[in-house]
């Protein structure tokens, strides 16, 4: 277990190779970044062999590395921890990140910056296990930020293209609202307790704040921005779906399983402040509910493949931060483990049918893939199956359900909180199936031929890179390849199978997370009782409701797409850049309402005027700078007593000599005088 | 013969000074100014004997000896500059010199 160093170690060799080694040619860049990860992947298995052959006593193990700084009683190390959570998230991190950079090896051929791609992958990788690994509060807080950085680096990978800089400055602007929260927290953490190390801070703050002080409610809810900013909750969330500028294999790995989870495991790993603070707990499940709700409701508007992925993604992580919320630790972490199989299988997915359409981004566009891609099209079916909670596909089905019946036993605010979740169940079912029907179904009027031959429109450019590369491009009938293939097969496996890795009891299933968790976290475990029976039954059928409506969505949306053809065609890029899309012409066209929910309950515009523009005035009136008035008043008195004194200087002797003369009668005066 | 009251001898050298600074004020010939410059030397010279005498020390007569050598050096100076001026055609006018006019 001592190895766990190697766990973070290869991906930030491999980051540093693929930095320093320029002319990487063809694949080789791409082979170097996977093998780095599937190495930390193979020690990451080694080193959960080894914790549950024989467990460390207490549950966990930290290996001390060296003594990082030492500033009075604030002395972190660079130590990394492994306990049972950790041991989750590195798993999941490496396991899903090697399948994301194997499926990239493949799906980046051509692009511009195909080594820089991988080296970022890479950094990103190392960064989010320093994350979850780091045993103190400010190691976890550079893990943190690396992945912010890697994220930001990663969004703008195609930084061309001006509107994907802008995804990426509001990406880290806004997380960085979080961020600061984040930092104050650990400072009055380290203040009040005297220690930045998690478990001591665990233990000293159980002694020494009793429930519900103020300290430990003001530096939960800290804790809690960070998260919030982190995970893409609101109110900080507006950032998620403009990241979808990024490259698909980005959304998957960063904006889908593992770093917009950081806010989850954060409050997991945090839970005993936030259960000295039930203020805080009960507002992280309020955010959760109202994210999960408003999240799924503005995915239901979207055009854009990926956009609708993004939101869906907001929703599952207010389905987790509802899970938290309730106290159900180990089901928010089987749902963020189950979530990182499905939607990094959608996002994967959803790259493949991109690239294959030349890049278009629209899903009214599309129709008739299932015919066309066939495999894509199930392993796609598996994904929505495992999004929406519905057998046979078990991981969504077995953490969300676990999650909403946890919610509805929670007490007081549960049955509310329990409503929303099943208003939100239904929305997920709603809009997976409007995209699945408007993707996969066969369609007349806006048929795949169209798109396929349809010149690669003005929103080319944003690519204009990667028109050239693999002959699959543009030709959806090309058959995947074995490299990008396994690893969409091996998600799907692990979505079809993940939910046994918690099967509720009912089902005579056996709680292996739960269990597996319960050293770190306190235990959830599902009653198994007749209540969960019924409302799973009840999930179920909402979430089998939402089929048909979904059904009636889609055809709605491309009968009004198929009315104004043209728009469709302009639509991907408007939809696709941030704001842009925003005054775009489709908006214009659409109802009211379908405006508001597709502009994500016109958040941006809220923010533009409560922030942005109060911002840009104030920078307007004190574009002169009212601060440095003060200094530059000093430097023009300077500058006026030096004209008025040169006058002086006449350079006639006789005028120095009376000037001489007139000091001296002064000088003398005043002596006398005085 | 009675002797000269204090106050009458700095009176005097208050006067002689205040002509030979008004002078050098006035006039713009070089050899007038320093002229001027001796007048004013003399001037602090008296106030040295007057304040002598006053406090009967010999001093304010030492001090006058010193104020004599160096007038003599400074005359001797300032005579070499202003016939050296004086055979290179420039004129003696102060002002014209020191702007500058005709270098």
């Amino acid at each position: 277990m001592s190895l766990i160093w190697l766990v973070p170690a290869f991906p930030f060799a491999g980051f540093l190779f693929l930095v320093f080694s320029r002319g990487l040619s063809g694949r080789r860049a791409g082979v170097v970044g996977s093998v780095a990860v599937g190495l930390s992947f193979a020690a990451a298995v080694a080193v959960f062999a080894a914790f549950s052959s024989a467990p460390p006593a207490g549950g966990s193990y930290t290996l001390v590395l060296w003594r990082w700084f030492s500033s009075g009683a604030l002395a972190p190390n660079v130590a990394l921890s492994v306990d049972a959570l950790s041991l989750v998230m590195i798993l999941v991190v490496t396991g899903v990140g090697f399948l994301i950079h194997l499926f990239s090896i493949e799906h980046m051929v051509g692009e511009e910056g195909y080594a820089r791609f991988f080296a970022y992958m890479n950094l990103f990788v190392g960064s989010m296990l320093i994350l979850v690994l780091a045993d103190n509060l400010v190691l976890l807080y550079l893990g943190w930020e690396g992945v912010g950085l890697c994220s930001y680096l990663l969004i703008g990978f195609w930084y061309r293209e001006s509107a994907n800089g802008r995804a990426a400055r509001k990406a880290f602007i806004v997380t960085r609202v979080g961020d600061v929260s984040l930092l104050v927290g650990i400072f009055l953490i380290a203040l009040s307790l005297g220690s930045v190390d998690i478990q001591e801070v665990a233990r000293r703050a159980a002694v020494s704040w009793p429930a519900g002080s103020t300290t430990a409610i003001l530096a939960a809810a800290l804790i809690l921005g960070g998260a919030v900013g982190k995970s893409a909750q609101l109110p900080l969330q507006t950032w998620l779906p403009d990241a979808m500028a990024g490259p698909s294999p980005v959304s998957a790995l960063i904006h889908a399983a593992t770093m917009v989870t950081a806010g989850v495991y954060l409050v997991a790993r945090s839970h005993v402040i936030f259960s000295l603070a039930p203020p805080v707990l009960l507002a992280v499940a309020v955010i959760g509910a109202a994210t999960l709700f408003v999240a799924g409701a503005s995915a239901v508007a979207q055009t854009d493949i990926k956009r609708v992925l993004a939101y869906s993604t907001m929703s599952q992580i207010g389905y987790m931060f509802l899970a938290l919320g309730v106290g159900a630790w180990t089901g928010a972490i089987f749902h963020l483990v189950t979530h990182a199989f499905f939607k990094s299988l959608l996002f994967l997915a959803a790259g493949v049918i991109i690239n294959a359409l030349s890049d278009e981004h629209d899903i009214r566009a599309m129709g008739g893939l299932a015919k066309k891609m066939p495999f894509i099209f199930w392993v796609f079916l598996i994904g929505a199956f495992g999004l929406t909670a519905l057998p046979p596909v078990t991981s969504g089905f077995a953490s969300k359900d676990a999650i909403v019946a946890r919610v509805w036993e929670s007490g007081d605010p549960g049955h509310i909180l329990w409503l929303v979740a099943m208003a939100g169940v239904f929305l997920t079912s709603l809009y997976t199936f409007r995209l699945l029907f408007l993707v996969f179904a066969e369609r007349k009027g806006t048929a795949t031929q169209a798109a396929t031959t349809k010149q690669p429109a003005p929103h080319a450019s944003e690519h204009e890179a990667h028109v050239e590369r693999s002959g699959r491009h543009g030709d959806p009938s090309a058959p995947v390849g074995g490299i990008m293939g396994a690893p969409l097969a091996i998600l799907a496996t692990l979505c079809v199978v993940g939910g046994f890795l918690d099967f509720p009891r009912m089902l005579g299933g056996a709680p292996v997370i739960t269990r597996f968790l319960g050293t770190v976290l306190p235990p959830s475990m599902d009653s198994g009782g007749s209540t969960d029976t019924v409302l799973a039954l009840l999930s179920l059928a909402v979430s089998l409701a939402g089929i048909p409506f979904g059904w009636l969505l889609a055809r709605w949306a491309a009968r009004r797409a198929a009315r104004r053809g043209e728009v469709v065609a302009g639509a991907g890029p408007a939809a696709a850049s941030p704001s842009a899309g925003a005054d775009g012409a489709a908006h214009r066209a659409e109802p009211r309402f379908a405006s508001f929910f597709k502009r994500g309950w016109l958040f941006d515009s809220a923010y533009e005027y409560l922030f942005q523009r109060p911002f840009e005035w104030l920078c307007r009136i004190n574009k002169r700078d009212i601060v440095n008035r003060a200094s530059e008043a000093l430097g023009s008195l300077n500058l006026f007593a030096s004209l008025v004194l040169r006058r002086s200087q006449t350079g006639k002797i006789r005028h120095y000599v009376a000037g001489l003369a007139l000091g001296a009668a002064i000088i003398l005066a005043v002596a006398v005088i005085l | 013969m009675t002797p000269v009251s204090f106050e009458y001898g700095l009176a005097l050298a208050a006067i002689l000074f205040v002509l030979g600074l008004v002078g050098i004020l006035v006039r713009r010939n070089l050899v007038f100014m320093l002229l001027c410059t001796e007048i004013m030397l003399n001037a602090a010279g008296f106030a040295f004997i007057v304040a002598g005498a006053r406090w009967a020390q010999s001093d304010g007569q030492v001090m006058f000896i010193f104020l004599l050598a160096m007038a003599g050096a400074e005359v001797a100076v300032g005579l070499a500059l202003i016939l050296l001026l004086f055979s290179r055609g420039r004129p003696l006018d102060v002002d014209s010199l020191s702007s500058g006019e005709d270098r």
